[in-house]
């Protein structure tokens, strides 16, 4: 994994911010967040619903326009105005897989249509090519290639989503964006869609920035975390680290708070928990967005916004008090 | 400790267009005063449609509760109550949570109001009384300055705040069981810890026994002191929660036990993930109903259903590994590393 790391990074977010006009107030759904994805590595972004994860990766990927930063793909910015060529080359290059597999498939439309779909847009398969493609792509994701003349109803849920995975894979991109492709599953089912995205990216040296409020899964997957509250970063590091020795008191409380499966540990284990619930993004609390709900909040904590400083090598944080709060629970 | 729920060989079916949907094939149970008992299993399973049957609230016409089947309330068949004993047993005596905070409230009734119907339908209490009692209520469920929200709007609340009201709507008369069905399914981990803890004080304060639904193992670990793995309509494993977690008989519940990562596991591993769906319950299911999907199956497993073996008092498996003749074998599902390690 060593290797990965001394990678040029392959997506490189810069200040980004997006923010949502709502009538006379501001949503800052994503608000100064700066981070890099290597070439080949899985970037886990963690947080509640609300906090503006799902919003940066659909900024990153150009769904949306940027408010303001930048986000360097391959070096190049893609937040500004770019040529009708320069955006199909994009996004020829990065895919996304959406959350709710019910949703995001065209009910009128075979699986073999919806996987071909991209393909026609981004490359001139002649009719037999095409489908030989689709059959080998919905090989690789595990479907026999007479799902290609179904409908997507006639699907499981589990199915569905390998079908969203054959799509994006269909235009061979090199980022995917996975918009928490899991949380919409059963338990069992879930453990094969991870192994599947694993198992291609060792295939494909692919990179993904995967989205989820799962951290077990998140932390099973991905090379390194970063943790978002309130649109903000809080926290990154590799998944290692942020597992074991978490440094700020939000992600410390996040994964305080995750049951696991062990009663007796379970009885035994002493929780950090948090008071209250997330405010809301039109009108987060001054300085640190954390303060209201942080157990360790001061003065400075009110005034102040914290800056993401490096506390260990690969190891950001945005917390005043993280020196302080070392070594505590 | 006695029993207050008994259940006998319920089977459910529900008649659709396909055919006969067989959700629940014969589930036996039993509930004791103030315990926990939770049902696990995937999506399907038929763990809503048990516990929906206990309060008699499938769609008649459609769903069916098939004959032979009991569900003994105090030693009171259920299923032979009259509409006005039905009513005095909802809500009075069972009730139940929802998964979902934010359909399950009427929108056009404060919070208040909600609660103070409950309470002077069921426990005659005049409007003065009942508002009292709900704003007691409300703050039992620690809802902040409870007051004011008694006259807030469903849409006025956060999906915590939501359920906490669910919550407080379901134990306004004091019931004896509360059903909770995926009681924190719908709300980030955050909330979803202060609810727990709440679920976890209001059983201890009010001797409540709780049937929690749920397919997550962590939820079931932190609250539950029985449990009970269902797939495809039926009671695969019951034990105590220290049975289930640390010896666990059925390969399905290895299959479940260890399809969810360890935090303190090795990241990028391959997970075991079970392969192919569960069984088309149209289909009627004469053998194992997890064969197909089973990684020690026998011959024996597709051919006959499996008798249901005790392991110790309370822990009952339905396996054919547990006959006398079957091979020994080892489970493949071990616990992960100590948590002493993580922590």
């Amino acid at each position: 994994m060593s290797n990965k790391h001394n990678r040029e990074p392959l997506v490189e977010v810069k200040n980004l911010c997006k923010y949502f006009r709502q009538g006379r107030s501001t949503l800052k759904a994503v608000d100064d967040v700066s981070f890099h994805i290597n070439r080949g590595e899985t970037f886990g972004l963690v947080g509640e619903s609300g906090c503006g994860k799902t919003t940066c990766g659909r900024t990153i990927l150009k769904l949306y326009d940027a408010t303001s930063g930048q986000v360097l793909y391959k070096g190049k910015d893609i937040t500004g105005p770019m040529s009708g060529r320069e955006l199909l080359a994009f996004k020829h290059s990065a895919q996304i897989i959406f959350q709710d597999p019910y949703s995001s498939l065209d009910p009128r439309m075979t699986i073999g249509e919806i996987v071909a779909e991209g393909m026609d847009v981004h490359f001139r398969y002649s009719h037999k090519d095409k489908q030989r493609k689709v059959t080998e792509l919905l090989a690789q994701v595990g479907l026999t290639e007479d799902y290609a003349n179904r409908f997507a109803h006639e699907l499981s849920g589990g199915q569905r989503q390998r079908i969203g995975i054959a799509r994006a894979l269909a235009v061979e991109p090199e980022f995917i964006v996975c918009d928490e492709p899991i949380s919409a599953l059963d338990v069992s089912i879930q453990a094969q869609i991870v192994n599947l995205l694993i198992r291609l990216q060792k295939e494909r040296d692919l990179t993904y920035l995967f989205i989820s409020h799962d951290l077990s899964m998140v932390r099973h997957i991905s090379d390194r975390v970063g943790v978002m509250y309130l649109g903000s970063l809080v926290e990154v590091a590799t998944s290692q680290a942020i597992f074991a020795e978490p440094l700020h008191p939000y992600t410390r409380a996040l994964l305080s708070a995750i049951p696991t499966a062990d009663p007796d540990y379970e009885a035994t284990r002493s929780h950090i928990r948090l008071e209250g619930e997330v405010p809301s993004p039109i009108n987060p609390p001054s300085g640190c967005k954390f303060r209201t709900r942080c157990p360790h909040a001061t003065d400075i904590c009110a005034q102040q916004q914290p800056q993401l400083v490096e506390a260990k090598e690969g190891h950001f944080v945005a917390c005043h008090h993280w020196q302080r709060l070392q070594g505590k629970s | 400790m006695d029993k207050i729920l008994e259940v006998k060989n319920l089977r459910v079916s529900f008649h659709t267009y396909a055919g006969e949907v067989r959700a629940v094939r014969g589930v036996n149970f039993e509930l004791r005063r103030g315990e926990t008992l939770a049902f696990v299993g995937e999506s399907g399973c038929g763990k809503t449609v048990t516990a929906k049957s206990i309060l008699r609230l499938l769609p008649p016409g459609v769903a069916e509760i098939k004959p032979g089947s009991e569900i003994l309330y105090n030693g009171e068949d259920v299923l032979q109550m009259d509409q006005k004993r039905l009513q005095k047993y909802r809500g009075n005596e069972v009730s139940m949570i929802f998964q979902d905070p934010m359909t399950s409230l009427n929108p056009t009734m404060t919070c208040g109001k909600q609660i103070m119907e409950a309470l002077m339908l069921h426990k005659r209490l005049n409007k003065q009384e009942a508002k009292a009692e709900a704003i007691r209520m409300l703050d039992l469920v620690k809802i902040p300055d409870p007051e004011k929200r008694f006259a807030a709007y469903p849409h006025e609340l956060s999906g915590g705040m939501r359920q906490r009201v669910m919550i407080a709507i379901a134990l306004s008369c004091e019931p004896s069981i509360l059903i909770a069905d995926e009681p924190t399914t719908a709300l980030d981990v955050t909330i979803q810890a202060q609810i727990i803890d709440l679920l976890k004080e209001l059983k201890e304060k009010l001797n409540t026994a709780i049937i929690l639904v749920t397919h997550d193992l962590g939820v079931v670990a932190t609250l539950a002191d029985r449990i009970q793995v269902m797939y495809a309509g039926q009671v695969l494993e019951s034990g105590s929660a220290r049975e289930i977690f640390y010896q666990p008989q059925h390969p399905y519940t290895w299959a479940l036990l260890s399809s969810v990562p360890d935090l303190a596991e090795h990241s990028k591993q391959e997970l075991y993930s079970l392969q192919g769906t569960p069984p088309d319950l149209i289909m009627p299911l004469e053998s194992c109903p997890f064969a197909a999907r089973c990684d020690y199956c026998m011959q024996i497993c597709r051919q006959q259903m499996p008798q249901v073996t005790n392991v110790s008092d309370t822990h009952t498996v339905a396996c054919w590994l547990q006959h006398p003749s079957a091979p020994k074998v080892k489970p493949f599902y071990e616990r992960g590393l100590s948590h002493e390690q993580q922590a």
